[in-house]
């Protein structure tokens, strides 16, 4: 085999698999939400989507969803990270616990705080046993809208934290020990030493965990159907509901590319804002 | 048998030209040394020659077969690399036999050459191990053993001492030497160690910049360099040089002093002579003493003729201090003259 | 403050307790939602339902076997192996040999394909069920394990890409050389020396992809309507099916979930590592 063509032949599977089944229903997706049924470039599905009464709170409860719960997961999973780092024994042990919920489909993690939330679930169960209530309150209910968001956003930061986590620890992980070393020489602190040298030089590995995560907050879904279902819409749910309860596929595709929109308008951000100089890499 | 020949053998690297018309015969059974600094091209020719990489243009012959365009396995060649590249999950005996068993020969001939080889590079009692638990040195002895298990008709070794300490190198040198010239086989061997390139080659191919400056026996590559390059390349230290300014008839002005050279008509030419064939004289170059550096086994001088570095290498009782001033004498019988355009050597 | 003095012992060894407990907290914060899982699937029906909950288990199978006689359920899992396991065998069957062309050769257009493979993490993959759903109808591949095989893999390709990547970067080219020269074609050299040095960084890569073929919900419930997954099946019954049945399912879902992590551990870091330069 002519070393010259193997690798095109090694990469043809994958890049015509994600041709077939990436680009074109990506393309399709946008056909269909530019235009519906023959009549040429339109934005009706957007006009439609945009009109409808739920679509501010829908996208204010995606943003809002993401904007509260992704800070914090960032500062949990710096605090494990660095927390691992230094650890000796139980070292396996304990990043084997906390990289769990990495294997946790979100519709388990959302079945999962609903057992703690619902109405004779444990967190009603422990309220009354220790005698803070009286009889066990129904939580999950349109009254409580903020006890909604925090169920949902508990949730969200319990399942994805890991994920941070693991980009983070790898990141870390290739820091060599040489730069602490000098750092102690020349009298810094090990809080010093941390924003210093270990979050500088985090910066390529917090672009990949922050743009995957906001990524996934933006296509939050079965946690909140689990938790929330039409109490707190978010656009992938709404996405949904289009598609199979309204069966308008046109506002669906519009919607998806709503996503899309957002999901590419915060990665650009994300890349600028934590951009690395050419050259000031490990 | 086997006669390598390379014929106008080029390689690019994109619009990097790593090789430039390299040609070169090599006798059956030579030890040929590919001597040069990083970057000169001898890995990229012996890369060529194995077959893990393919020329730009050339040909690349051994014996009367034409090998370029075959694989590395259709060859005949067996290689030993840098880094060992011992297979790590395999024994030491499944690693030599490895080829042997590719080539599907019988189970009792494998175990004899790999127990052969094996105690041809003293590790018949490691057999059984496995390369994470070989010191560096072993694992190069499962390396050489596990070429020369293949009886191929050339071997080729990729620096393969330059990973191993100093005291360890001198000894495998020795072993190799010895090891290569019981088993008849045509050797090729990359280095950039000078040292290793004298005493193991029969002849030495001096590489600098994609050229062969010099291919030729060791003591001639020492004594009559072909170009400046290899003067100042070979020998530690290396050769001294002066500017010198004809005096007509044949006669040369160098620092002051007057030479028999080359009876030439250049209007300049570059005086030579290594640091070991100076001697301290009542006539001669006058030097400034800048360092002296006692070695044991001779004195290096470091001194200044006419304001230019030169260093001697004198008797090992000679005292001198710095600041003094002395005058060197060199052996007319060594003295060599190099152009100073071309670089290339003047008779 | 920039002084690498004594620190008082007292204050070392409050940073200390401080330190011990934050992982401690940290670790009973991840375990105990879990457990949480885990008593309402061992109760019976009877105690999930009830109030107060206790916080021991009652070892009852009764949920279990109410989830496991429950009509369609049984189905549900086995659609969901079926499609993991394919969309696992496909994942490294198209990721690997791409894997090893990035990790061994420069070619043009592998910037391009690298970046194709990072768009591929980028996007909210499950959208695409919108528009395949179409396609599949028209081709029959609606409502099919294959059909939901080939979105997973879509979704399993980029971490199957980066793994197997990672994995031949690690195995020296002059290991390959080396059995050129002793005798192997470029196949051989592979399946003799690349591949069991590898075996267990691949077989972490595919468990990975049939974890996240296993986990996915929004593509599932979009193209399977008859021969529904199981995560498909749970999230269609969410409102009306009887809350332990839910917990047993959640149950099911998470188990294979932690014998998984556990298994690709190793690898998980390894991914990270190399494909962020």
């Amino acid at each position: 085999m002519n070393a010259r063509y193997l690798p095109y032949v090694l990469i043809t599977p994958v890049a015509l698999f994600l041709c077939v089944f990436f680009l074109y229903p990506f393309f399709l997706v946008a056909r269909q939400a530019f235009g519906d049924g023959g009549s040429g470039f339109s934005l009706d599905n957007f006009r439609d989507i945009f009109g409808y009464w739920k679509f501010n709170m829908t996208l204010t409860n995606t943003l809002l969803l993401a904007a509260a719960v992704v800070p914090v997961q960032l500062a949990m999973a710096l605090l494990m990270a660095t927390m691992v780092s230094r650890m000796g024994k139980g070292r396996d042990l304990v990043l084997y616990i906390w990289t769990i919920p990495l294997g946790i489909s979100d519709l388990a993690a959302g079945i999962i705080w609903l057992a703690i939330f619902e109405q004779s679930g444990f967190l009603n169960s422990m309220m009354v046993g220790i005698g803070a209530l009286e009889r066990p309150a129904n939580l999950l209910t349109y009254q409580n809208a903020g006890l909604v968001f925090l169920a949902i956003a508990l949730a969200e930061i319990w399942r994805a934290t890991a994920i941070m986590l693991v980009i983070l620890v790898a990141g870390i992980g290739l820091i060599p020990k040489e730069y602490y070393e000098a750092a102690d020489v020349f009298g810094a602190s090990k809080w010093k030493q941390f924003w210093r040298i270990t979050l500088p030089l985090l910066r390529p590995s917090l672009q990949t965990a922050l743009i995957l995560r906001v990524i996934m907050a933006f296509e939050v879904f079965a946690v909140v159907a689990a938790l929330g279902g039409t109490l707190f819409p978010v656009l992938m749910g709404e996405t949904y509901a289009y598609q199979f309860d309204l069966l308008n596929s046109g506002a669906a595709a519009a919607m998806a590319l709503v996503i899309l929109g957002i999901s590419i308008a915060a990665t650009l951000i994300i890349l600028r804002a934590l951009r690395v100089p050419k050259g000031a890499t490990i | 048998m086997a006669e390598i020949q390379i014929k106008n053998v080029e390689k690019w690297f994109g619009s990097y030209q790593a090789l430039k018309s390299i040609d070169l015969t090599i006798s059956d059974q030579e030890f040929m040394v590919l001597l040069g600094a990083s970057g000169c091209g001898k890995t990229t020719l012996l890369r060529i020659i194995a077959g893990l990489e393919t020329a730009s243009q050339g040909e690349v012959w051994i014996n009367d077969r034409r090998i370029d365009h075959l694989a590395p396995k259709d060859r005949g060649i067996a290689m030993v690399f840098q880094n060992y590249a011992v297979f790590p999950h395999l024994t030491v005996f499944e690693n030599i036999g490895f080829g042997l068993r590719m080539q599907r020969r019988p189970n009792h001939e494998v175990k004899a050459r790999v127990e052969r080889n094996a105690e041809l590079m003293h590790i018949e009692q490691l057999l059984g191990r496995y390369s994470g638990e070989l010191s560096g040195g072993q694992r190069q002895r499962v390396a050489v053993a596990r070429a020369l298990a293949m009886e191929p008709d050339v071997i080729l070794m990729d620096e393969p001492l330059s990973n191993l300490d100093a005291l360890l190198r001198l000894e495998m040198r020795a072993e190799l030497k010895g090891v290569l010239a019981e088993s008849k086989t045509t050797a090729i061997y990359v280095t950039h160690d000078q040292v290793e390139a004298m005493s193991l080659a029969d002849r030495i191919s001096v590489m600098h910049q994609g050229r062969i400056i010099q291919a030729a026996d060791p003591l001639s590559v020492y004594r009559d360099p072909a170009e400046r390059f290899v003067g100042s390349f070979i020998g530690n230290p290396p050769m001294n040089f002066l500017p010198a300014t004809p005096e007509g008839g044949g006669k040369w002005r160098v620092a002051g002093q007057s030479y028999a050279g080359p009876k030439t008509d250049h209007t300049a030419l570059d005086f030579a002579i290594r640091p070991e064939d100076l001697q301290p004289s009542a006539a001669g170059l006058a030097a400034v003493v800048k360092v002296v550096e006692p070695l044991g086994a001779h004195v290096l001088v470091t001194c200044a003729i006419d304001g230019q570095m030169f260093r001697a290498v004198l008797d090992s009782d000679t005292k001198l201090a710095a600041g003094e001033t002395i005058t060197l004498q060199p052996n007319a019988g060594r003295i060599r003259w190099f152009d100073p355009q071309s670089q290339v050597l003047v008779r | 403050m920039s002084q690498t003095d004594q620190v008082s012992p007292n204050a070392r060894k409050a940073g200390r307790y401080l330190y011990i407990a934050t992982v401690v907290f940290l670790c009973a914060w991840v375990l105990v939602p879990l457990y949480l899982l885990f008593v309402n699937a061992l109760s019976s029906a009877e105690a999930v339902n009830s109030f107060p909950k206790s916080a021991l288990p009652e070892f009852d199978l009764g949920s279990l076997s109410f989830f496991a006689k429950f009509q369609g359920i049984l189905d549900a899992l086995k659609n969901s192996l079926i499609v993991a396991t394919m969309t696992m065998v496909m994942s490294i069957a198209i990721g690997a040999p791409a894997g090893y062309a990035l990790s061994r050769f420069e070619f043009r257009g592998k910037a391009t394909f690298r970046l194709l493979i990072l768009m591929t993490r980028a996007f909210p993959l499950p959208l695409l069920a919108l528009p395949l759903a179409i396609m599949f109808i028209r081709t029959g591949l609606d409502d099919t394990a294959l059909g939901l095989a080939f979105v997973h893999t879509t979704l399993a390709v980029p971490f199957a890409v980066l793994i197997t990547f990672s994995l031949f970067s690690g195995i020296p080219l002059e290991l390959e050389e080396a059995a050129w020269t002793l005798g192997c074609t470029r196949l051989t050299a592979f399946t003799k020396v690349v591949l069991p040095l590898i075996l267990p960084g691949i077989t972490a890569s595919a468990i990975f992809a049939f974890v996240i073929s296993w986990n996915e919900v929004f593509a599932a419930a979009v193209l399977t309507i008859e021969n529904r997954t199981l995560t498909a099946f749970l999230l269609q019954n969410l409102d009306t099916t009887a809350i332990h049945l839910k917990f047993a399912g959640g149950f099911i879902l998470v188990l294979p979930a932690l014998i998984f992590i556990f298994a690709v551990r190793k690898y998980l870091f390894a991914m990270w590592g190399i494909a962020n330069r």
